[in-house]
């Protein structure tokens, strides 16, 4: 019976968290562009001049 | 590509400055730039631009949001920015100079916010920096960067919406038992359940709905009863009515019906205040404006403050450099586009001594001006002092205004009369009916329909590339009754196609007409040489010229004639502006310049000409009288030479007539007409470009689509009454229950959402069924 009241406060709590990060992630401002981090997560870290040429060394090895 | 491009390598550039971008950005490894995209970057024709005025203090100062010692946080507006590649590149500013430490863009707001150290690099050299690889930053007077002033509110909602979400949620997951009922085993739960809903109705009402109390007490101080009245007393009656059976533990009250209520009343809510980021519908000069000029005094050259500039000042102005105050020209050769102002894109030229007035841009090489007014009181600023600028818009009466009024009084006769029926037999019900009847009335449907048609409608126009402000202006594109139109730049098209000839004209024959016509100084002959593109080559003998209707004259000892139809005795079967061709007494066929108007703009304005009353107001000379006649129903209608104050002017003249009018203009020379104006519209071939301060934004291409645009919101109307309609029905049931003091909370329960869905989804469907009526979709 007391079981109920358990899962209540954990469901309520739980909601709570979640209202609570959402509030937080519109206060800092994550929900006025919803455009641009999505194109920007497609960008690749290219590899430095030095790495590149080290890149295509190892290619050439056999 | 053009036919010689430039090279870099084995890659091929459309010119100098694309090239030299290319060059920057493979010498910093960036070229990835290029691989996001096929055709990255814009040309890069050009001149560069001077940044001088940024290592002002005084006008740094105004433009950096935060700085200390050691960086300097700034937001610059670029109104190139426009794919994946510019992102990319913006965001890889570090790696083209290392003391930019961080750039981050906003992309629907073509922003970039930059952080650098403020002790390597100055807010000029990053400015210089952004220019040079292709992303000229747009500085103006009234800075166009947003401040965030505007989404504190819109967050604010977002956060109201939030709590009464979660509230709602929980809310109905502790009601679901209620629902099918306790039964006898776990009854003692259910008290434990309603003050749990109690205690999370308490945010809903405090915090959520907040905005309806605030809204409804200052109207009603006011005399007036709107819609947020009945919306304010439903939720409050529903709150002490369910805190009343809760504490007496007599019932569940009916939390759930107001948390849900309040939850899809502050989502319509949302859905009319979301805006176009990207599209500024407040603009004036000053975002057009510089924020600084280069003014000489002794002999040295100085940025100032465009505030600071005197009469009497000595101003330089460079290439591609706007002209900020009425000045006389001192030295250097004037050619200057005035297309911002008046919509003709045609550059003017002027000699040294005359006039130049404010908001030409310079085209040529630079000039030398004297300023002989102040910015603010120049020609064409001098119309901003207009007090029809100082005040707000009055607002429109809405179709919900109007009916919340008597919805309100209807609303308490009724709970009043059902109060007062059982209040001789029965006291608890008289009060359960009076309390009811206020709960299942409450217009959330009606709060609903609004918004849900008006934005539906608005993004069916925003996919025809017409952008309105708001979601009132909607309703008042569907009470027009009134159309002025500006002439060039609106119904003209600003890029001219030139012209198309019916018969072929032998290359002797070509230099004959451009001869002939190279004489007269009317606007087709003018263009007509210029198409033909020949050199002078004879002069004309016994030239004459009727004003409007044509020339003739012996060129080389050919007789020519240029001219319309009636001019020449001929019958005429084209409209339009077309030029016949006559050469010793041979009809050689006709020039005709289709594309003056826009395209579909004669259809339009007879379209349009049936249920409208047509104007046109232009500030050009009246060449174009005989051409434009037909289309407006009276001849007094037309009108030339018009100042912008006059414009201005006559759409009030209008408006004291009882007209509701709607303006469609251009440049900044209509400002004041589309701010008087009842509804204004700013015709644009590129909604990037400035365009002036209006309550719509209407893309070029679409310009052809007005009548289907006016239908469509006379339509929105229609869905509106009819959603009023079906609400006032779910009304009517619950009203039955209700005023019996029947009404249980699961009736209420269902019947919210129910009549809710019901009115999202009618005006949904029927928004798009009549967008496809209307062929807009």
């Amino acid at each position: 019976m007391n079981m109920i009241f358990m899962l209540l406060g954990f469901s309520i709590i739980l909601a709570l968290v979640f209202l609570v990060a959402f509030l937080w992630a519109s206060k800092s401002g994550q929900n006025d562009d919803l455009y641009t981090p999505s194109v920007r997560i497609l960008f690749d870290d290219e590899p430095r001049k030095e790495e590149k040429a080290k890149c295509d060394e190892d290619h050439l090895k056999p | 590509m053009p036919a010689a491009p430039y090279y870099s390598g084995d890659k091929q550039f459309c010119c100098l400055g694309c090239r030299s971008v290319y060059q920057i950005l493979s010498s910093h490894n960036l070229s990835n730039y290029y691989t996001y995209n096929e055709v990255p970057g814009q040309s890069q024709k050009k001149n560069p631009q001077f940044f001088d005025y940024l290592d002002e203090e005084g006008i740094a100062a105004d433009l950096i949001d935060y700085t200390d010692e050691e960086r300097t946080v700034i937001t610059l507006y670029i109104p190139a920015i426009h794919c994946s590649s510019c992102i990319w590149l913006l965001e890889n500013l570090y790696q083209l100079n290392p003391h930019i430490l961080q750039s981050r863009i906003d992309f629907p707001k073509k922003q970039v916010s930059i952080t650098f150290r403020n002790k390597e690099i100055s807010l000029r050299q990053v400015a210089e920096l952004l220019d040079n690889i292709g992303y000229e930053p747009l500085i103006s007077l009234q800075d166009v960067v947003k401040k965030q002033q505007g989404s504190n509110a819109e967050r604010r909602l977002i956060t109201q919406i939030a709590v009464a979400g979660f509230c709602f949620g929980n809310v109905m997951m502790l009601s679901f038992p209620e629902y099918f009922g306790f039964g006898k085993l776990d009854g003692h739960y259910r008290i434990v359940f309603n003050w749990i809903n109690l205690a999370l109705s308490l945010p809903v009402l405090l915090y959520s709905a907040k905005d309806y109390f605030v809204s409804a007490w200052t109207n009603l101080r006011k005399g007036i009863l709107n819609l947020d009245f009945p919306l304010a007393l439903g939720i409050a009656v529903m709150f002490v009515r369910s805190a009343a059976e809760i504490i007496t533990a007599t019932g569940s009250g009916f939390i759930d019906t107001l948390c849900s209520l309040t939850f899809f009343i502050l989502i319509g809510k949302w859905m009319q205040q979301r805006t176009y980021h990207y599209l500024s519908f407040e603009r004036d000069y000053r975002s057009y404006f510089p924020v600084a000029v280069t003014r000489i005094s002794e002999g040295k050259e100085q940025p100032v403050p465009l505030n600071d500039l005197m009469t009497g000042d000595r101003i330089l102005i460079r290439s591609n450099e706007i002209i900020p105050a009425d000045a006389i020209l001192l030295k250097g050769e004037a050619r200057i586009d005035f297309s911002f102002v008046t919509g003709e894109s045609a550059a003017v030229e002027k000699v040294l001594g005359e006039m130049v007035y404010a908001g030409g841009r310079q085209l040529g090489a630079a000039i030398e001006l004297e300023v002989v007014k102040p910015v603010s009181q120049s020609y064409l600023t001098k119309l901003w002092n207009n007090e029809s600028f100082g005040s707000q818009k009055s607002k429109i009466r809405t179709f919900s205004d109007t009916v919340s009024r008597y919805f309100s009084i209807a609303l308490l006769a009724v709970a009043l009369s059902a109060g007062l029926f059982w209040i001789n037999t029965d006291l608890n019900k008289a009060i359960a009916a009076f309390t009811a009847v206020l709960i299942i009335a409450c217009p959330c449907a009606l709060a609903l329909s609004s918004p849900f048609t008006l934005a539906a409608v608005l993004s069916v126009f925003d996919k025809n590339k017409f952008y309105l402000k708001n979601t009132e202006v909607v309703e008042q594109l569907a009470r027009i009754n009134t159309m002025v139109f500006d002439k060039t730049g609106t119904i003209t098209n600003p890029a001219s196609g030139g012209f198309a000839f019916t018969a072929r004209l032998t290359e002797t024959q070509q230099q004959l007409v451009a001869d002939l016509a190279r004489n007269s100084g009317h606007p087709l002959s003018r263009e007509l040489v210029k198409w033909l593109n020949k050199d002078n080559m004879y002069a004309a003998d016994q030239y004459r010229e009727q004003v409007g209707r044509g020339i003739t004259g012996r060129i080389n000892g050919h007789e020519v004639k240029l001219g319309s139809a009636a001019f020449l005795g001929l019958q005429a079967k084209t409209t339009g502006s077309v030029v016949h061709i006559i050469i010793d007494e041979l009809y050689c066929g006709y020039f005709l310049s289709e594309q003056q108007w826009r395209p579909g703009f004669k259809q339009l304005a007879m379209q349009l000409g049936k249920n409208y009353d047509l104007h046109l107001l232009s500030g050009d000379q009246d060449h174009d009288r005989q051409s434009l006649a037909p289309f407006f129903p009276a001849s007094r209608q037309l009108h030339f030479r018009q100042s912008p104050q006059q414009k201005l002017d006559y759409i009030s003249t209008l408006q004291l007539k009882g007209a509701a009018v709607m303006m469609l203009g251009d440049g900044l020379n209509d400002a004041g007409a589309l701010r008087q104006s009842d509804l204004g519209i700013a015709v644009t071939d590129d909604i990037n470009n400035f365009s002036p301060g209006c309550d719509a934004i209407l893309d070029g291409a679409a310009f052809a689509q007005l009548p289907q645009f006016i239908r469509q919101a006379k339509d929105a109307v229609k869905i509106i009454h009819m959603c009023f309609a079906i609400s006032i029905s779910y009304n009517a049931i619950g009203l039955f229950f209700a005023v019996q003091g029947l009404l249980s909370p699961l009736i209420a329960a269902i019947l919210m959402p129910i009549s809710t869905v019901t009115i999202i989804l009618f005006t949904s469907l029927s928004a798009r069924f009549y967008a496809h009526k209307n062929k807009l979709l």
